[in-house]
């Protein structure tokens, strides 16, 4: 044994030189007319499908554009992420250091946000959060992340006009049930207070944790004088909870945040699903020209309607196509390009958008009903979030107004405290 | 004899990192970088596992309680920025020891399977603090760090981070090896081989696991102040079951009992995940096969490699030997 101790290592010195071989690969500083585009997506685990969707939609408009921007050759380097944040955070700095890329794109939950927001002030390099939705980062932090770019949405953004609609229905008492991270926070958040302040009362907050698959200790708690069921699910965990809900016998009308009922999973869920509500700014079923093309194109490529996931992508690549078309293909600088992005304003897939000075998009939220019928011309039933109505031009503060909004704390675990719960 | 070339072996292929490393594309270094602070976690866990035989699944929770003190102290109290580091470097060391001797007193009674499962629960214990005590951890969302310390020389420089971190692992190893030389390294691999009889022979033998347990403890905790200035960013995925199933098969990856192992582990399984995964989709697969290759037919873990080999050569050696005698 004694022997053994220290060992051979011949072999360290061997993954040292190793080690050297592989920066030989490096890129040089920088190309001229060339754009080199680093894309984070989880690409293994439960959010591997998400990952693609988002890969996908960002892709399918490189090849429309014939892969390139205004003439600057586009290089776009697809990283794991695996949907852990410290992942995130290293694959970001292999992007950074090893691709040299001018910008970093994707991210998924909103953990993720809040990890890769300080990379890009420390690398000096632009970050365009496409799908992170977390709150703050063009929010109350907005300041410490001047390289950032929001082309999504702020999580809390559908469930303003939501809240509204809800009362509108006539709904007095809801239960949440909502994933346990800062996401499902904002979202509940943001629903709760809007639906409070036009008369409504959140009587129960559930949380199970992000990724649960049995509901069965949460079901049986929901309290019997609620009028609606208000839920907010990511991944796989959309697909169960409906499917539970009716099992147990629940007649309550079901709403939710965007994500439980968007197209990545809506394809792989069966009829208890219809009539649920949710709201989005992206709706598959959107009734617009440009959105059945665009449909269509993602479908025959891909196989699958495309997601919000998909479309938010696509719509990144366009508005930085935009950019570039601009400068005539030439990288401006990290500072110059998000100016200038925020200056954008596009006819989107999704509708028009622009961005806020705090550099979030400005855009229309639908209102989504779940229903089984045939549209765009495919000839098969299938399940469709149908727009039921659609609110314009919505910004991150709803009618709060800016400086009110940010007094008040982001939307956490107890953030609007529930006044109601007992 | 043996013990020695062994050593200047070391002693080479250190040299040969410290002196290669800062000519390598900066992402390498902080693979490397990465790579060692892993090294320092699998060191740690290897003192359990392969000289006390304790096979633990909890290394994570020290690394996780070095990590977060580093994180809440820099982010809430702007404390450990400059020269304080050091204070952070010791403060992480002492919480990391603690942290064991409070577990070390539940853990330490059970033996094999049970072992392995109190460590694994008191290691998601620490998981669920970090995960739920929102208002000091930042839950879900983790704690983000300011920019590394300064005192002198800027740790935010790569290559300075590097050698810190280098050095942090030189002392590591040493200081373990130079524990398991010693008659108290001695009575772990009694405690190993037969517990009963080092019993017997007199020793209290729950004591030395004891301060094995808590020595371990201490280095887990190094490992996770490097690890918090290395991401600049500690989130509960940092503490998760993964990461220390992924110290515990460095270990067995390197070949436990040999300290040096564990920091082979280290490598493999840093390169194989941060750098493969950037290559190819199906990267889980190699460290899959790796494993399973590994544990099949290299029971003596990557590091028994060169020995193979030397049998496998003397042996063919005496076969060809045999006809002309």
């Amino acid at each position: 044994m004694k022997e053994k101790l220290t060992g051979r290592l011949g072999w360290a010195a061997g993954v040292a030189c190793f080690a050297l071989g592989m920066g030989a690969g490096t890129l040089p500083a920088s190309a001229a007319e060339e754009l080199r585009i680093g894309f984070l997506a989880p690409l293994t685990g439960p959010f591997a499908q998400i990952g693609k969707d988002m890969a996908n939609g960002f892709q399918l408009y490189l090849d429309e554009a014939g892969g390139s921007f205004a003439g600057a050759k586009v290089t776009f380097v697809v990283e794991d992420g695996e949907g852990k944040p410290p992942v995130n955070v290293r694959k970001a700095e292999k992007l950074i250091r090893q691709d040299k890329v001018h910008m970093f794109i994707g991210g998924l939950l909103a953990s993720t946000g809040y990890a890769l927001a300080p990379v890009s002030t420390r690398q000096k390099t632009v970050y365009v959060s496409s799908i992170a939705a977390a709150d703050d980062l063009t929010q109350r932090d907005s300041a410490k992340y001047p390289y950032m770019v929001r082309t999504g949405w702020t999580s809390s953004q559908p469930s303003h006009p939501f809240g509204q609609w809800a009362c509108e229905q006539g709904y007095k008492k809801i239960v949440t049930v909502a994933a346990d991270y800062a996401f499902g926070y904002e979202v509940v958040g943001g629903f709760q207070k809007a639906f409070e302040d036009c008369g409504g009362r959140i009587i129960q907050k559930m949380w199970p944790p992000l990724g649960t698959k049995d509901f069965g200790p949460f079901i049986p708690q929901i309290k019997k004088d609620a009028d609606a069921i208000f839920t907010l699910m990511v991944g796989p965990m959309a697909l169960q909870l409906p499917k539970q809900l009716k099992d147990a016998g629940n007649k309550k009308p079901v709403i939710g945040g965007g994500t439980s009922y968007d197209e990545y999973v809506l394809p792989s869920m069966g009829d208890e699903v219809v009539g649920h509500v949710s709201a989005l700014q992206y709706s598959a079923a959107i009734d617009t020209p440009k959105n059945a093309a665009f449909v269509k194109k993602y479908r025959s490529k891909y196989g699958k309607v495309p997601s919000y996931y998909s479309e938010s992508n696509y719509t990144t690549a366009q508005m930085i196509h935009e950019v570039l078309k601009k400068t005539g293909g030439k990288w401006p600088g990290a500072e110059k390009f998000v100016k200038m992005m925020s200056e954008i304003r596009i006819d989107a897939v999704r509708g028009p958008v622009r961005l806020d000075e705090m550099r979030n998009p400005v855009q229309n939220i639908y209102i989504k009903k779940v229903e089984k019928k045939k549209l765009h011309g495919y000839p098969q039933d299938e399940l469709w979030n149908t727009v039921i109505k659609t609110y314009p031009a919505v910004g991150q503060f709803w009618k709060y107004g800016k400086a009110d909004f940010l007094k008040q704390p982001v939307y956490s675990r107890d953030y609007p405290p529930c006044k109601y719960c007992e | 004899m043996k013990s020695r070339r062994n050593i200047l072996i070391v002693i080479a292929a250190l040299l040969a990192l410290a002196i290669i490393t800062p000519f390598s594309s900066s992402y390498v270094i902080t693979l490397i970088t990465h790579a060692l602070v892993f090294a320092i976690l699998a060191m740690s866990l290897d003192l359990l596992l392969g000289y006390t035989g304790l096979p633990s699944l909890g290394q994570a929770a020290y690394l996780g309680m070095g990590a977060y003190l580093t994180a809440i102290l820099a982010s809430n109290y702007g404390f450990g920025l400059g020269w304080s580091f050091w204070a952070v470097i010791l403060l992480g060391m002492l919480l990391g020891a603690a942290t064991a001797a409070f577990f070390g007193l539940f853990a330490i009674r059970a033996t094999g399977v049970y072992f392995l499962m109190i460590t694994l629960a008191l290691g998601m214990c620490v998981w669920g603090l970090a995960y739920r005590w929102n208002s000091l951890t930042g839950g879900d969302n983790g704690i983000n760090l300011p920019p590394r310390p300064e005192f002198g020389i800027s740790l935010a420089n790569d290559v300075t981070f590097f050698y810190v971190v280098f050095g942090f692992f030189v002392f590591t190893l040493a200081t373990l090896y130079v524990l398991v030389r010693s008659p108290f390294g001695r009575t772990l691999e009694g405690i190993r081989e037969r517990e009963l009889r080092m019993r017997i022979l007199g020793y209290n033998t729950w004591l030395h696991k004891y301060i094995a347990y808590i020595i371990a403890g201490a280095f887990g905790g190094l490992a996770g102040v490097l690890w918090a200035q290395m991401n600049g960013l500690v989130s509960p995925e940092d503490v998760i079951l993964t990461t220390s199933v992924d110290a515990l098969l460095m270990v067995v990856l390197g070949g436990p009992g040999t300290l040096v192992g564990g920091a082979i582990g280290a490598a493999v399984v840093t390169f194989l995940r941060d750098y493969l995964s950037t290559l190819v989709h199906w990267w889980q697969y190699v460290l899959g096969g790796v494993y399973v290759l590994t544990i099949l037919y290299l029971p003596g873990g990557l590091i028994g490699i060169p020995e193979r080999v030397r049998n496998w050569r003397v042996r063919r050696g005496r076969k060809a030997a045999v006809p002309s005698h």
